[in-house]
């Protein structure tokens, strides 16, 4: 008997499901090596690139749909509590019931999937771009004025770069909301790491659902901290500004 | 181009393809029997309930007592964004696994997940009063008990129960694609759509769900307002929503 095996309790279960693993282990080490190529029927490479690529293309389009209806509330105010109220309404359907409604329309797509993560990204990107510009103060608005900007210069040299933290902020949190919802898009076809879990799931085969799950939170944190390097990459002057 | 309806399942309550929204409602099965709409609702009200209880009883006090002592920041503030990183379907699918097929593995997942939310905002909620308010408390002699019950929890509840609601609307959510681990619900309905092709139940159980979680959400914003102190209400026009709630664990 190996080591860690012949201890018993939590060590034996460590071993079982971690060391000496086989088909019924949490992990099977065996499985996972034979399918880190790309194009095999279980590949881990494969879902892994479909799961960021529906990622990125829903957040990239919640982020070019997003700003500009920002932009529209700083200059129709009236516009901010229907804005705000229909992407916080679009954000209260759960997932699979908004899937659903779209299959009639759209089918069993990419399109169906993307529409609606896009949707999810909305609030959190809208409130969040809106909330950084307006919190860009009165005095530099006035300032930038003085030292003739047009409006269009002073929005794109001095209100966008100001409004940067809070925009940020918002597609860290959009972004690992959409990785993980991006697993419930299996039920119209797509589910990129989604679908090693439905695999696992239905096969009785625990390692899929393991490699999923934890894909999906590497790839979450992943996301996280390359969007919080880009902030401090394009704003040095808030680290400057900091106290330690 | 009523198809054959009585066949038990509810998987082939019509021929796959061919159940329309029409046809399903006009279906007897829709609205009785075990796999039918109102016990389908009945079904995933009680489960979301019971969760949104044991979630509540468990987390609420946690976060109020670790935001009055001002202790455990870094877990309370860091436990929803890991609880956001870790998908609902791969906490149900590993729930199912450990405890089988069913209501109980739904039910702790449901659990699980709606924790994170309610300790984030409601220990944020609770740091966020004012530093001199709670001074001038305690300089008026009050407790530490009188302090946390009457200046804290008041100041502290808009916050606080946005994160309840963002909770309670995931509980709703996460409900429905339960089904999926076998816990029955409206899921159930909307996935025998899904799986079978089939418009009606894909739809119907759809807005159903849908019209659950607008519920909901409507349900615990009234709850809010009405706990919210009337001196707090008149002083702030705006009520802290969804969108604060999920942005609060992120300063």
């Amino acid at each position: 008997m190996d080591g860690l095996l012949a201890l018993g309790g939590p060590w034996h279960w460590f071993a079982r499901n971690f060391v000496h693993t086989d088909q019924h282990s949490w992990v099977w080490w065996q499985f996972v090596r034979r399918n880190l190529a790309r194009g095999r029927e279980f590949s881990i490479p494969d879902r892994v690139l479909e799961h960021v690529g529906l990622t990125l293309v829903a957040v990239g389009i919640g982020l070019v749909v997003s700003v500009p209806l920002a932009l529209a509330v700083r200059r129709w105010r009236w516009l901010e509590q229907p804005v705000l109220w229909v992407t916080g309404a679009i954000f209260t359907i759960p997932s699979l019931a908004l899937f659903a409604l779209l299959v009639p329309l759209t089918g069993l797509s990419t399109t169906t999937a993307e529409i609606g993560l896009v949707g999810y990204t909305l609030l959190i990107l809208v409130r969040n771009t809106l909330a950084g510009l307006d919190g860009v103060p009165a005095e530099v608005m006035e300032a930038a004025d003085a030292m003739g900007l047009s409006p269009r210069r002073r929005l794109l040299r001095v209100e966008v770069p100001l409004a940067l933290p809070a925009v940020i902020a918002g597609l860290r949190i959009a972004t690992v909301t959409t990785i993980g919802l991006v697993t419930v898009t299996l039920f119209v076809g797509q589910g990129g790491l989604g679908q090693l879990i439905d695999d696992g799931f239905h096969r009785q085969f625990p390692t899929q659902v393991t490699v999923g799950t934890v894909g999906c939170v590497v790839l979450a944190v992943l996301a996280d901290v390359t969007l919080l390097g880009a902030e401090r990459l394009f704003t040095p002057w808030s680290r400057a500004r900091s106290p330690r | 181009m009523r198809a054959g309806g009585l066949s038990g399942s509810v998987l082939a309550a019509c021929r796959p393809g061919h159940c329309g929204i029409g046809t399903y409602v006009a279906e007897h099965s829709t609205w009785s029997g075990p796999d039918g709409l109102p016990h389908r609702l009945v079904q995933h009200v009680e489960l979301s309930a019971e969760a949104m209880v044991v979630a509540l009883a468990l987390a609420l006090p946690v976060a109020v007592v670790l935001g009055h002592l001002a202790r455990g920041g870094v877990l309370a503030v860091n436990i929803s964004n890991v609880g956001r990183a870790v998908p609902s379907l791969a906490v149900l699918v590993i729930g199912a696994r450990i405890y089988g097929i069913g209501t109980l593995p739904a039910f702790l997942a449901l659990v699980v997940l709606a924790i994170p939310p309610i300790v984030t905002n409601g220990y944020t909620a609770m740091r966020q009063v004012d530093a001199d308010v709670r001074d001038a408390a305690v300089g008026q002699g009050l407790s530490g008990v009188q302090v946390l019950r009457r200046i804290e929890l008041p100041l502290a509840l808009p916050l606080l129960m946005a994160g309840v609601r963002t909770a309670g609307v995931q509980v709703v959510a996460t409900a429905t694609l339960a089904a999926y681990v076998g816990s029955g619900g409206l899921g159930a309905t909307v996935l025998s759509g899904l799986v079978n092709d089939e418009v009606g139940p894909e739809v119907v159980g759809g807005l159903t769900v849908v019209g659950l979680a607008a519920l909901a959400e409507l349900g615990l914003a009234a709850v809010q307002r009405a706990l919210t102190s009337d001196g707090l209400r008149r002083r702030s026009g705006r009520q802290p929503t969804l969108a604060d709630a999920m942005a609060a664990d992120m300063g």
